[in-house]
């Protein structure tokens, strides 16, 4: 086959290999010679012989008459996931050379499903970040401006579908890791319901919000890959316990009364007034209406709702996710795995001073102010407190979800920023993740979907937002988008 | 009230980091930043209010799932082991706790 085989998203690249055109072998080959070439610094490891070895057997069984959309085609994982056959770091000093004894959930059924991992992608220190610069092993650079971040913490995966370097990637979204990259970079991800895909083997940073999703160029090739990675778990404390879904027949499911020029006649899609403040840049307000506007062309109607405690998710959020990690991450102690300090005067200082050595500077900030807002005297008044407006903000999703079938807004205040651009400030950091973090509080799906190019040429995302367990519409509706738009064929200049 | 290089120090000594001197001035000056956006949720009046430590008790009960009490994991011990910074005997070695 002589076609560019990494422009092929994962379902032609599946229909590729089924028909024949070209092997999993092939595809393989093509993708690692592009991926051992990367200069964003997406990939920390680049598994040649492990890939080789993975797209033979997925030939072999292809010729053994096995089928399968994803059978062959090659993927990437976030190095949040452990993995067997790779290093995992979590982005962190603290893991070098850390060999997992076994694959987490999600990296095993997307094996089982066929897939061919490359290898794994740079991410956030712990998925602590919005900007992929917190990681150890240096910053992720955004395919559309090498100068500008790529979003993160997932911003090795984003990078990596945005300049085709692989087809989809695995990412996790904690309070917009899936979802920020992926507005960033002009590619397509989804964050599913709390609960529906496995957190066993993913790198705990917060419990209760951590979630597992894909990002590929296509809402299509995410319904692919989240039908495989997805389903109850026995090893996750939390995972949903239902069948296992097929949510690429759930993405092509007809709404009722809808027509062929009208897919989503009857979709009604709340608009938060709190997410078009008059502060948002204008590009992005911009091309997100418009999305909205073609939306409204295939039937959608647009109907106007409030998430009044949109602003208090920033301080929610940022009591509830460090607690959860200072409590997650005392298992990094230098005894079991990880790094040890050299020289310590006895085991408390052998702690200290190997946490101290191996951990940056914004995991230990989180560390930090996790351990105070659980501490005695000051539980109640901000931990406590923090879970109490987060019962208030899940309601007010299900309060809009009385009016509306669907949530939409921007992913973001404004377009990737300029690596560096943030300084030291952590806390103007986090007032740009204002989008993103109300739904990962709530636990509920949400997706970015390619929305155009704003200033400096820079993708804009457009959010949206389901009730639990909605991803069927999600998909659906980003789909029809997708089938009337070309957004999403946007791509950086190689 | 903001953190005093006490409180930091306190804070630091429980989470079981060794910061230096500049590490904590350049802490307490940025957890101070960030509890200046805290403040606003000490208005909001949520008596009665359950608080949500897992998003899907927003829409029902969620019961812990218990299974039964049996050996379902293989032996990874060894594999397990070689992440060990030091080990000995099949033990994990850890500097000498007591006298």
């Amino acid at each position: 086959m002589t076609a560019a085989l990494h422009t092929l998203g994962v379902a032609e690249l599946g229909k590729a290999i089924a028909s024949g055109l070209t092997s999993s072998v092939e595809a393989t080959q093509a993708l690692l010679a592009r991926a051992k070439a990367d200069t964003l610094n997406a990939f920390l490891v680049v598994d040649e012989a492990g890939a080789l070895a993975a797209a033979k057997a997925a030939d072999a069984r292809r010729a053994a008459g096995e089928a399968g959309p994803l059978l062959g085609v090659p993927v990437a994982h976030k190095d949040i996931f452990v993995t067997e056959d790779t290093p995992t770091t979590a982005g962190s000093r603290i893991l070098e050379g850390y060999r997992s004894p076994f694959d987490a959930t999600v990296v095993a059924r997307l094996k089982a499903a066929g897939t061919v991992s490359l290898g794994k992608l740079n991410c956030d220190e712990f998925a602590m970040g919005s900007a992929n610069e917190n990681s150890a092993f240096g910053p992720v650079r955004n395919p559309w401006d090498a100068t500008r971040v790529p979003g993160g913490s997932s911003g090795g995966s984003a990078a990596a579908v945005a300049a085709q370097l692989v087809p989809a990637a695995t990412g996790t979204d904690t309070g917009g890791s899936i979802r920020q990259p992926a507005g960033f970079t002009g590619v397509t991800g989804i964050k599913p319901t709390y609960g529906v895909c496995s957190r066993f083997g993913m790198i705990a940073f917060a419990s209760s919000l951590d979630q597992a999703g894909p990002l590929a160029r296509t809402a299509e090739d995410c319904a692919l890959l989240l039908s495989a990675m997805s389903g109850f778990d026995e090893r996750d404390s939390t995972s949903v316990q239902k069948p296992p879904q097929d949510f690429h027949a759930q993405m092509l499911a007809a709404r009722t009364g809808a027509s062929a020029a009208r897919p989503l006649e009857g979709l009604r899609i709340g608009l938060p007034k709190e997410f078009f403040p008059a502060a948002l840049a204008a590009d992005v307000g911009g091309r997100v209406r418009a999305a909205l506007a073609e939306m409204e062309k295939l039937g959608a109607t647009l109907v106007d709702v409030s998430l009044p405690r949109t602003e208090l998710s920033i301080p929610v959020y940022y009591i509830i996710a460090p607690a959860e990690a200072s409590s997650n991450l005392s298992r990094y102690d230098g005894v079991r795995y990880g790094h040890r300090a050299a020289k310590f005067a006895d085991l408390a200082d052998m702690y200290r001073k190997s946490r101290a050595e191996a951990f940056g500077p914004e995991v230990k900030r989180r560390i930090m102010i996790g351990t105070y807002v659980l501490s005695h005297g000051y539980y109640d008044a901000y931990y406590l407190q923090a879970q109490k407006i987060r019962r208030m903000i899940a309601d007010d999703f299900q309060a809009c979800f009385q009016q509306c079938d669907l949530i939409a807004g921007p992913i973001a205040p404004t377009v990737a920023w300029k690596i560096g651009e943030q300084g030291d400030d952590p806390v103007k950091a986090y007032l740009a993740d204002i989008f993103t973090l109300p739904g990962s509080l709530a636990g509920l799906p949400g997706m970015s979907v390619p929305a155009g190019l704003g200033e400096g040429g820079m993708p804009v995302g457009l959010q949206l937002l389901g009730n639990y367990f909605a991803e069927g519409t999600l998909l659906h509706a980003a789909h029809h988008l997708q089938l009337a738009t070309d957004f999403h064929t946007l791509r950086p200049a190689a | 009230m903001p953190l005093s290089l006490e409180d930091v120090n306190r804070i630091a000594r429980l989470a079981r980091l060794e910061l230096s001197p500049e590490e904590q001035r350049a802490m307490q000056s940025s957890i101070n930043d960030f509890f200046q956006i805290v403040e606003q949720m000490s208005a909001v009046d949520t008596s009665g209010l359950e608080p949500l430590h897992t998003p899907l008790s927003a829409i029902g009960e969620v019961a812990l799932r218990l299974r039964p009490d049996a050996v379902t994991e293989t032996d990874q011990r060894e594999r397990n082991m070689a992440n060990a910074p030091a080990a000995e005997d099949g033990l994990f070695l850890v500097p000498q706790v007591i006298e």
